[in-house]
């Protein structure tokens, strides 16, 4: 469908869902790798966010919607919700 | 004052939901209850967003109205499609008596007096309705959607009171 125009060895990045919903960050991805994606998909009636805690994102999630980062970076990310803070959870992006 | 006041407001609140839990509520009285526990926390927000000026009490009521608004949402459309009619009842009718006393005596005051009674009396109710809400009015509902829907109440509340916490401690 496409041709890739990065270097041949770069291999597919992938895009990883994680739902919201009940007050709950569901499964995050245990394989992630630099340049994948996850889509934050808010089915909560809530509205929350994806927030790393090192400030790396900060994704506004109005109930019922989605908002999708990009894992430009390795490295181990911490995040929670803005609002309610006991909703977290810790995405690992390896090489 | 103030602090005397609260606690007889929780006083009988805890009263009243105990009251509740001696003859085990019924899902229309707790579907009432619920409902009416998140309107008033509403309605004491919305007094904040008229009086308040400080950016973090009008950034936690905003959230109050938010999150409450959804709750309360779902559980109209809950009780709708379930044909259940929402129930007058002791406790219900407690909380909207204290909430009135509640509001009356936060009108009056102003500035930091009114952010930190209004944070104060946040964290006080929520932790009186979670109270509620895990001894009397999840284990005596029967219907699972509403029990789930409390459940999910429940954490939400946890959090607000957690935030209310953080809020009222700020004013110290
Ligand atoms: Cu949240």
């Amino acid at each position: 469908m496409f041709l890739p125009m990065s270097a041949p060895s770069a291999a597919a990045s992938r895009t990883y869902v994680v739902v919201i919903d009940k007050m709950k960050f569901g499964t995050v991805p245990p394989s992630l790798k630099a340049g994948d994606a996850v889509v934050w998909e808010n089915r909560d009636m809530f509205r929350h966010t994806a927030t790393a805690t090192d400030g790396s994102f900060d994704v506004d999630l109005p109930a019922g919607k989605k908002g999708k980062t990009v894992l430009a970076r390795t490295g181990t990310f911490a995040f929670s919700c803005k609002y309610h803070p006991g909703m977290r959870g810790v995405l690992r992006v390896s090489k | 004052m103030s602090s005397k006041f609260c606690l007889t407001a929780v006083a009988s609140l805890m009263a009243a939901s105990a009251s509740a839990a001696a003859s085990g509520p019924t899902d229309p009285q707790i579907a009432h209850i619920a409902y009416t526990a998140g309107n008033i926390d509403i309605e004491a927000a919305k007094l904040a967003l008229e009086k308040s000026k400080t950016k973090a009490v009008r950034d936690f009521a905003s959230e109050m109205v938010r999150d409450h608004e959804a709750v309360n949402d779902k559980a109209l459309a809950l009780v709708k499609k379930l044909h259940v009619t929402p129930e007058q009842n002791t406790t219900s009718i407690e909380l909207i008596k204290q909430a009135a006393a509640t509001k009356a005596k936060l009108a009056k005051l102003h500035g930091q007096a009114f952010d930190r009674a209004y944070a104060v009396n946040e964290v006080a109710y929520h932790k009186t309705v979670n109270g509620a809400l895990k001894t009397t009015l999840i284990p005596s509902a029967s219907n699972g959607e509403l029990k789930s829907l409390l459940e999910t109440g429940l954490t939400l509340f946890s959090e607000h009171q957690k935030h209310a916490e953080h809020l009222s401690a700020s004013f110290k």
